[in-house]
């Protein structure tokens, strides 16, 4: 039986690894889905620092001596919203970039085999 | 009196912002006066809450009244009331120039995105809370999107890419510090934090110096330090040069986050890199200037070698340092926000030749744009008699007893140098060279010289800064002062005992 810990954590280890790898991309296609996938890592992340936990109540009660910590979930939400809003941003602009300077690389420079590179 | 006025400059952004958007299409001066007003009246404000804030001891406000830490609290001490009236400055002399250029008609909503990259700022100077620091960041950085791209063009849009990119990473970092910082220490609130995280054990301390070093890596991000750099040039390069100006508060908000935090939770041990990477930046900032061929990136690379100069200050981190550092952020703020006004006035009046570092023939204006860009030069450059001497020189003294003085003190003198010959360089290049190329006929109507006032308002203040510098060090002193004794902070926000008890 694999722990929680271990699926958590390797989950959060590759959606970092690779949302870092396609930040990387000279375009901006993969650049956008590299930094949704570096923000649903963050999510992950901010959500299990409040520690891993099953089957505990909310803050309800009085006298409760365990329970799962609310205020990680409040920051993810934060997080989901913000990072969701951004993703929109960027990819409009991305859109717009293309539109006017007519490439889809980041730096704004055409490259000379762009036609073998975009096909997937 | 009451502490509420503490948050009212950040509720008043919000409200002219959301005015300014009623006048849209129509009557858009109506707009342009209320954001204007706002900004002065933030000054006024500011000003008051300075007034109330000098000697005294750091004061809450706890919003919806829910008691720290549970809630969120904003808090003014001396160093964000500081911060505050020199935010509100600029930004008046920002709002006025922009609205004297026809700047904010250049495209839709320039007031309302002004406003709220207020709000963000102002709030990021006020609150006592991390995650809300995080949130008052994403307001100013979205507001920042949005007037960095302000005017279009395809260039700009490209670097707008590039910045929007570079600073969700940022976000994203920032998130995984706050979260290590939460899950070790079980509070977000900062002063609670200072107080549980010298309470640590041990073997705690690794995770905790991990969140530090990575915050203070987003700060460094925002104040842009070698080898966190590339964005600025082209950013500020490629931007409207009066938004340009208005985003050299953005900079200083990363340098006060580093003041903030490291003064009151993390110590300087957190900061150890920030020293080189500091002077290092400066070399590369003013070697920018010099090898600069057109006049906004030679104001860009100026800026960051400026705000390196603050932060090599700042990793200093004594109080001596810290006063100077604080007088030389003053100085350099709105010397780099006049840089850039001035930038824009030399390729309004000259239309010719854009920004480029070329001698052009004579036009009307140019002998009263050459005296203010002398003006410029010497108040940007730091030297006598206007602030920059004054910053430069308190910076000097307080190096003095460090370890690394002799280097400090050599790439303070040698970037300034290179500071002096690149401004007169470019100076004589504009203003002094004669061109053979066809003159500038005779008929070209005369540039609108009212446009020049937010620029004279800011050398205004330089000298304001220079003459009343001994007031406005003794203020440095005693925010200094205050930074150092983080106790009184903490007994704001969460009482006399809470402190013991925790312990």
């Amino acid at each position: 039986m694999i722990s929680m810990e271990f699926l958590i954590a390797s989950a959060i280890g590759v959606l970092t690894a690779a949302g870092i790898y396609l930040a990387l991309r000279g375009r901006t296609f993969p650049v956008v889905l590299g930094l949704a996938m570096l923000s649903y890592a963050i999510n992950l992340f901010l959500f299990a620092i409040g520690r891993l936990a099953v089957n505990q109540p909310p803050i309800y009660e009085k006298g409760l001596e365990q329970f799962s910590d609310p205020l990680p979930q409040a920051l993810v939400l934060t997080a989901i919203v913000i990072s969701f809003g951004m993703t929109a941003l960027i990819v409009v602009l991305a859109l717009r970039s293309y539109l006017e300077t007519g490439t889809d690389q980041v730096d704004g420079t055409p490259d000379d085999d762009s036609d073998e590179e975009a096909r997937p | 009196m009451s502490t509420s006025l503490i948050a009212a400059p950040v509720l008043l952004p919000v409200l002219a912002g959301t005015a300014t958007l009623l006048f849209r299409l129509r009557r858009r001066a109506i707009g342009a006066g209320i954001s204007v007003a706002s900004c002065a009246a933030l000054v006024m404000i500011a000003a008051l809450l300075m007034a109330r804030t000098f000697g005294a001891d750091p004061q809450a406000y706890a919003l919806g009244n829910w008691p720290a830490p549970f809630g969120i609290v904003l808090v003014l001490d001396q160093l964000s009331a500081l911060m505050l009236v020199l935010t509100a400055l600029l930004a008046l002399a920002v709002a006025v120039h922009a609205v004297l250029t026809g700047l904010d008609r250049k495209g839709w909503h320039f007031h309302a995105l002004f406003q709220f990259q207020l709000l963000g700022v102002n709030g990021a100077f006020l609150t006592g809370d991390l995650f809300n620091l995080f949130v008052f960041f994403e307001v100013f950085l979205i507001a920042s999107y949005g007037l960095m791209l302000h005017g279009q063009g395809a260039k700009r849009l490209t670097a707008g890419v590039q910045y929007v990119i570079i600073n969700l990473v940022g976000s994203s970092v920032f998130l995984v510090a706050l979260g290590l910082l939460y899950g070790i220490t079980g509070t977000l609130n900062m002063a609670d934090m200072a107080v549980r995280a010298a309470a640590l054990p041990a073997g705690d301390r690794g995770i905790l110096q991990a969140g530090a070093f990575l915050l203070i890596m987003v700060f460094a991000l925002k104040a842009a330090l070698v080898p966190l750099h590339f964005w600025l040039p082209r950013t500020y390069a490629n931007t409207a040069p009066a938004v340009a100006a208005m985003f050299a508060i953005m900079t200083k908000v990363g340098a006060y986050s580093i003041i903030r935090t490291a003064t009151l939770i993390f110590g300087d041990e957190a900061g150890a890199f920030l020293l080189p990477a500091a002077l290092l930046t400066m070399v590369l900032g003013y070697a920018g200037m010099l090898a600069a061929r057109q006049l906004r990136d030679m104001a860009a690379f100026g800026l960051l070698g400026s705000t390196a100069t603050l932060l090599a200050a700042i990793a200093l981190f004594d109080e001596a340092a810290m006063t100077a550092a604080l007088y030389y952020m003053l100085h350099t703020t709105l010397a780099a926000g006049l840089l850039f006004l001035l930038v824009d006035l030399v390729i309004r009046w000259r239309a010719v030749e854009g920004a480029g570092i070329v001698p052009t023939p004579a036009y009307k204006g140019k002998v009263a744009l050459g005296v203010l860009f002398f003006i410029t030069a010497i108040g940007f450059a730091g030297l006598p008699p206007l602030s920059g001497f004054i910053g430069k020189l308190l910076i000097l003294a307080a190096a003095t007893p460090a370890p690394l003085a002799p280097t400090i003190w050599g790439v303070i003198l040698v970037t300034s140098l290179m500071g002096i010959v690149a401004l007169a360089r470019a100076g004589s290049s504009l203003f002094w060279k004669a061109d053979s190329s066809p003159p500038i006929p005779e008929t070209r109507p005369a540039p609108d010289y009212t446009e020049a006032a937010p620029t004279v308002g800011l050398i205004a203040l330089l000298v304001v800064l220079a003459a009343a510098a001994g007031p406005i060090t003794a203020y440095a002193q005693s925010t200094a002062a205050q930074l150092f004794a983080p106790q009184g902070y903490i007994t704001a926000v969460l009482g006399d005992n809470y402190g013991s008890a925790a312990l």
